[in-house]
């Protein structure tokens, strides 16, 4: 079924990568690893409507959500360039939009509708809860039923697109696990895949080494200036030295002391990559394949739905001490260095490269793994963190509402 | 083979516990990714699993190198085979 891209590695060993996986193709060219119909309300007080026709309808989801009410300026932009990209993903196969009014509610559904995908939005006020649940669910159950008869087709490789960002990270991480998704992102950068990482703030200490892998000095300074305006704001709102929050508790205890360490650990996800371009949160890349800098949080859930907005239809998710996030809609790949967090909690990974550490495994053969495990997940193989039930959808607020 | 203790990059003088903890007076084995080398520390802690052991001495104000790069400042006294961390070293940032 597959055919085949052979590389020659550095050992002199042939590896052969998959040069397709089977994904659904979508009306705009994109390709999805996954199929969902998604219920996505416009505010926090339409979860409530969503969540009913999600449990009418069998096989659509909910994204409940906490804000949406009140926003403005670039917070507000953020907000919808979130929501219409989640709906946009090609990992959604169509979407109903219900919001409390109807002129954000539309603004949402045209902005999905772009894509070709089939939308349809609802507002609640003059209906009431219970004649939106009702007309919402016969629009939703007509778009589920659409979009089981898809089928999963052959896609080039290039067709996935790849975020990636770590958690409850220790010192194996950067040992290990990191350096592995850095060696998948140099073997799959060539044949033409997007790739993100992000985490603003856990560059602290490595910003500069990071500046330099700008692959445009344009890059570069983008880079650099949007670090120095994410430290500003955190030096301006700290009230102690920080300690508690990073490294976090989980960090210290899997022995990472500073955040300089944390930094130089996580900057290993990206190998020897350039990155070709600075994103905002959520915000699509347009230069084409290659390596992009989104400026995100470095918490996980709203990091991957920043990620995932933008695009980005399968994320990798290296682990020290174990953070179990999951997302929606974009598939969440575990996998981790640390021997103990797969004795103890093996339930939450997907790819263990614990042999790193004892050396029977090289960082080669661990990035094989990866993407053997990466493109079984692309072709419909469930995450870990999706058979456990996890959805964290958390989207980022810049500030007080007015 | 066997590896007590990993150590990202010549310049480091730190390395890292790779098995589930060396014990007081444990002669380790270390392996240095950079170049592939090796070279032996005796403990003088025990040090769990993923935490520092410190491969030289260290005073107060000296930088700790990981991956070749300055980690932080030593605050506190350091002999060469303790237990680095959060009690005897801080950031530079924050």
């Amino acid at each position: 079924m597959y055919m085949f891209i052979t590389l020659k590695q550095k050992s002199g060993k042939l590896m052969e990568i998959p040069k397709s996986f089977l994904g659904y193709k979508r009306e705009n060219g994109r390709a999805g690893t996954r199929n969902h119909v998604i219920i996505l309300p416009v505010d926090d007080i339409s979860n409530a409507c969503a969540e009913a026709v999600a449990n009418n309808i069998k096989g659509t989801i909910a994204l409940p959500h906490s804000y949406g009410r009140l926003q403005f300026g670039a917070d507000l932009e953020l907000h919808f360039r979130t929501m219409i990209g989640t709906g946009s993903n090609p990992n959604v196969a169509a979407v109903i939009v219900i919001g409390i009014e109807p002129k954000w509610t539309k603004r949402i559904v045209d902005g999905i509708a772009k894509t070709g995908k089939p939308v349809e939005g609802f507002h609640i006020e003059r209906t009431g809860d219970i004649g939106t649940v009702m007309k919402a669910s016969k629009k939703a159950q007509e778009f589920v039923m659409w979009a089981s008869e898809k089928q999963r087709e052959e896609c080039p490789i290039s067709d996935l697109w790849i975020s990636v960002k770590c958690g409850e990270s220790d010192t194996t991480s950067g040992l290990a696990s990191n350096p592995t998704v850095g060696n998948l992102m140099d073997k799959l950068e060539p044949l033409g895949v997007h790739l993100c990482f992000g985490e603003t703030s856990e560059l602290t200490g490595a910003e500069k080494v990071c500046a330099t892998r700008g692959a445009t000095k344009e890059a570069s300074d983008k880079f650099m200036k949007t670090w120095s305006a994410y430290n500003d704001f955190i030096l301006k709102e700290a009230t102690d030295d920080l300690s508690e929050s990073q490294p976090t508790a989980g960090n210290i205890a899997g022995g990472l002391t500073t955040i300089e360490e944390k930094a130089f650990g996580n900057f290993q996800k990206i190998g020897d990559c350039k990155f070709i371009d600075v994103l905002e949160p959520a915000e699509e890349p347009k230069k084409g394949k290659g390596l992009y800098f989104m400026d995100t949080s470095s918490a996980a859930a709203e990091c991957v739905t920043l990620q995932a907005a933008a695009g980005f239809n399968i994320h990798l998710f290296p682990t020290g001490q174990g953070n179990i996030v999951g997302n929606p809609i974009e598939p969440v790949v575990k996998l981790t260095a640390n021997p103990l967090t797969v004795k103890s909690m093996g339930e939450h990974i997907d790819c263990d490269v614990s042999k790193i550490l004892s050396r029977e495994m090289n960082l080669s053969e661990a990035g094989d793994k990866l993407i053997e495990t990466t493109i079984r997940v692309a072709n419909g193989r469930l995450t870990c963190a999706e058979a456990l039930g996890h959805k964290e959808f958390v989207m980022t607020k810049l500030y007080r509402s007015a | 083979m066997a590896t007590d203790i990993i150590i990202h990059d010549k310049k480091d003088n730190v390395g890292v516990v790779v098995i589930e903890k060396i014990t007081p007076k444990q002669d380790c084995k270390c392996w240095i990714m950079e170049d592939d080398s090796s070279t032996d520390i005796q403990s003088m802690d025990e040090i769990p699993l993923g935490h520092k052991i410190a491969m030289t001495d260290l005073k107060e104000g000296d930088t700790i190198l990981k991956y070749g790069h300055d980690i932080g400042k030593v605050v506190k006294s350091i002999k060469k085979g303790e237990h680095v961390h959060v009690h005897n070293v801080k950031t530079k940032k924050w």
